[in-house]
């Protein structure tokens, strides 16, 4: 497998955020263009959820669909997300592409029965005759001072839901080709859409972004790990919104002498394994970053998988650094609850080293 | 906003008269419709004339097969070759109207209960009780027959008969859904989700509630205090009915119009059929200790097979002749579920890995691959086993 080493995205909550100098986009903006790309190239292509229509979302990321695309393509449902994700069910049953979008994760939940049983289990109930093409976005995890229910990080959820494809991207191209690869694909995609990185930018330009995907020319990214940033002594493994994070920390450990490569996920179903024993092999210490509880997460799967299949080559054992389990803190307790630059740097510290 | 014109039943009218009778076209007859009564005699209705002759019987067939697919599959579970079933004995009318209402291009969504909906639409009863017998949680393509899966969790598949309506709608198709459920979805939040979804868009699904006064044991007072469940539809904007769950003609009459209304753009609508669960809710279940025998005697002689055919017979559309090909008809179907159930189907493991997603991902090769390999292993076993074992009995 081959992999693109990408720059590693502007702007970390631990950084200040470098002035863009010319043409930037948000995370945001890609997200957007997704949606209207894709549905500007497939008739198939909803959209519908709470506020999506003429507010565009609460994060505008559905900004001008509906004048775009008409009130059939964009629309309002009413106030009901199991409503939401069963009326999309029936719709990609009879050969629409939905993609829905959850206010927010923790409403998420009331739709939760649907997604589990229904979703992720039609092609397996079906024996492959029916397959829903949904993709799922929720705006998820924390670290924008929201109140309670406006921050949970749920993907260990539905990543232990089999039929489910889950992804988290962290950057702005990722954004924009990982949601026209979901929109794309056969299978129902929850995605997860780190809400602190909106904002991010990055100077990429979204016309050309969309030319390379419907050109075919950008190599897939579902089921595909990146390496963010390369490095020699030890690998960080993280996705989503704790990638910006894990970067600013390698970086900072490069001022003290330290190689670290971070690894960005991207897609958490599938696993990349390939990707990261590769990595975890040549460094041999391996720490995973992940703003979830760290009890029963995505973050213990990756550090049990890379055990079983990296252990002759560990020089460590895999360390987590993660949310605490506890719910998520209020907004003036958030900062102690985040993975850290330093928490991160002081995992990496405990790695065995001989010096 | 624009008024009921839009046809989404808009509570906005100018005039208190305009508003009541808004309100009451769209609340149920004050008596479920009964088009034929337990006697077999036509009891008249003012808005429901009574299906044709020709219809009648061909329902009335389906009516004898569906009871005999019940006594059948009950058997099957006695001799363990279902894993349960959950019968729908004394509901067959509601079984048989709803498929029969529909046309080919229309989509049925039924619940566990309501395998003898799902056959009558046509569906290969073997490929139907594959489900039940654990071979695959369902055992045929949805799309042939236009039949959704059975669905288990209550109510969920009411969204999903919305989203296909509504699907069609937007591509210009005349397809109309018939979801079906039980009394006691209709205390769930996707129940209420569902029909407000299909008022707010408008959508061509007629809801079918069968009212069977139990969900397990709990009996229909604690489920709702609504003067009857088709009263719930007013609230959503939408027309609801009553209609006698044990009189084949009212049912197809009821359904049928409902399904016609919302071909023609009248959107969807809420029918609650009352019926019993003469059986226990399923083989797993001990109804006496719920409701008494008396109870369950009480509706033998409302029976609607008994009733339809004393009005077929009076009526001579049904001889003695006709009685006994369509008993023949039903054994035959009979014959080949337990001919069918009586051999082991083959299961393959391999196929656990296949229909998950569309391309296995690599955590499911290497799962499958180490499946492959364990069984290989176990078989070069047993065979090793059993040379042994034949070396045994030479010496
Ligand atoms: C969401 C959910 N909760 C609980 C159950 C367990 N359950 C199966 S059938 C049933 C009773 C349903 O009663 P009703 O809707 O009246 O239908 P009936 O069985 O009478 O046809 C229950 C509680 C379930 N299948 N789904």
């Amino acid at each position: 497998m081959t992999q693109t080493t990408e720059a590693p995205p502007a702007g970390s909550p631990h950084r200040s955020r470098p002035v863009p100098v010319k043409a930037a986009s948000t995370f945001a903006q890609a997200l957007n263009a997704a949606l209207a790309d894709a549905m500007e190239a497939d008739p198939t292509v909803l959209m519908f959820g709470e506020d999506v229509g003429v507010l565009g979302g609460v994060f505008r990321i559905t900004d001008g669909l509906t004048a775009r695309f008409g009130e059939e393509r964009c629309f309002d449902t009413p106030l009901a997300e199991a409503g939401i994700v069963g009326m999309a069910v029936g719709m990609a049953m009879n050969g629409m592409r939905p993609v829905v979008e959850m206010q927010f994760d923790a409403f998420a939940y009331p739709a939760f029965e649907q997604v589990v049983s229904h979703v992720a289990k039609m092609r397996n109930r079906t024996r492959g005759a029916v397959h829903l093409p949904i993709v799922i976005r929720i705006p998820y995890a924390g670290g924008i001072g929201g109140v309670e229910h406006h921050c949970d990080s749920s993907e260990a959820y539905y990543a232990h839901t089999p039929g489910l494809t889950v992804l988290a991207p962290a950057t702005v191209r990722d954004a924009y080709f990982l949601l026209r690869e979901a929109i794309a694909s056969p299978d129902p995609v929850v995605f997860l859409e780190p809400k602190k990185l909106y904002w991010s930018r990055e100077d990429v330009d979204l016309a050309e972004l969309r030319r390379t995907f419907e050109d075919g020319q950008a190599p897939r990214r579902i089921g595909r790990a990146v390496v963010a940033r390369a490095g020699t002594d030890a690998t960080l493994i993280s996705y989503g919104p704790s990638v910006p994070t894990a970067l600013a920390a390698a970086a900072a450990a490069a001022e003290e002498g330290r190689s670290i490569e971070v690894i960005d996920l991207r897609s958490i179903v599938p696993f990349d394994d390939e990707t990261v024993c590769e990595s975890v092999r040549r460094t041999g210490r391996a720490v995973v970053v992940a703003e979830a509880p760290g009890f029963a997460s995505v973050a213990s799967e990756i550090v049990a998988r890379v055990q079983e299949r990296c252990f002759h080559s560990l020089a460590a054992p895999v360390l987590r650094v993660t949310g605490f389990d506890i719910p998520y803190p209020s907004p003036k307790l958030e900062h102690f609850y985040l993975p850290s630059v330093d928490r991160i740097l002081d995992a990496v510290d405990d790695l065995q080293w001989e010096d | 906003m624009s008024t009921a014109t839009n046809g989404r039943g808009s509570m906005e009218a100018s005039a208190g008269g305009t508003q009541q009778s808004m309100d009451s076209a769209l609340l149920p007859s004050a008596k479920p419709v009964q088009l034929v009564d337990p006697e077999g005699c036509h009891t008249h209705d003012d808005r429901y004339p009574l299906p044709d002759g020709e219809l009648l019987l061909s329902a009335y067939g389906h009516l004898v097969a569906g009871r005999r697919i019940n006594d059948q599959a009950n058997a099957l579970v006695r001799q363990g070759r279902l894993a349960v079933y959950p019968s729908s004995h004394g509901q067959e009318a509601c079984q048989v109207a709803a498929a029969v209402v529909l046309a080919g291009e229309d989509w049925l969504f039924p619940t566990y209960r309501d395998t003898v909906a799902v056959i009558t639409r046509g569906i290969d009863p073997l490929q139907v009780f594959s489900l039940l017998r654990g071979d695959w949680h369902g055992g045929y393509d949805p799309h042939e027959h236009r039949v959704a899966p059975q669905a288990t969790p209550l109510a969920t598949q009411l969204l999903h008969a919305v989203g296909v309506g509504h699907a069609a709608k937007l591509r210009g198709e005349s397809t109309v859904v018939l979801a079906m459920c039980g009394d006691g979805a209709t205390s769930e939040g996707d129940f209420h989700e569902a029909m407000n979804f299909a008022a707010v868009f408008h959508v061509p699904v007629v809801f079918l509630i069968q009212n069977n006064e139990f969900a397990i044991s709990v009996p229909l007072d604690h489920q709702t205090v609504a003067p009857s469940l088709a009263h719930k539809a007013i609230g959503y904007g939408m027309p609801g009915e009553r209609v006698d769950g044990n009189d084949l003609a009212a049912l197809l009459a009821v359904l049928g119009a409902a399904v016609d209304r919302a071909r023609d753009g009248g959107g969807p609508s809420l029918i609650e059929a009352h019926t019993y669960r003469m059986h226990a809710h399923t083989n797993a279940d001990d109804a006496t200790r719920y409701r008494s025998a008396d109870d369950v005697e009480r509706w033998v002689p409302r029976d609607p097979i008994l009733r339809m055919r004393t009005y077929l017979r009076g009526l001579t559309l049904l001889t003695d002749e006709g009685e006994h090909a369509l008993s023949d008809a039903a054994d035959s179907i009979a014959a080949t579920i337990r001919g069918g159930l009586n051999t082991e189907a083959e299961v393959d493991p391999a196929q656990l890995f296949e229909y998950v997603y569309a391309e296995k991902t690599s955590q499911l090769r290497e799962q499958a691959e180490q499946l492959r390999e364990e069984l290989a292993r176990d078989a070069e076993a047993e065979s090793a086993g059993a040379g042994d074992q034949a070396e045994g009995e030479l010496r």
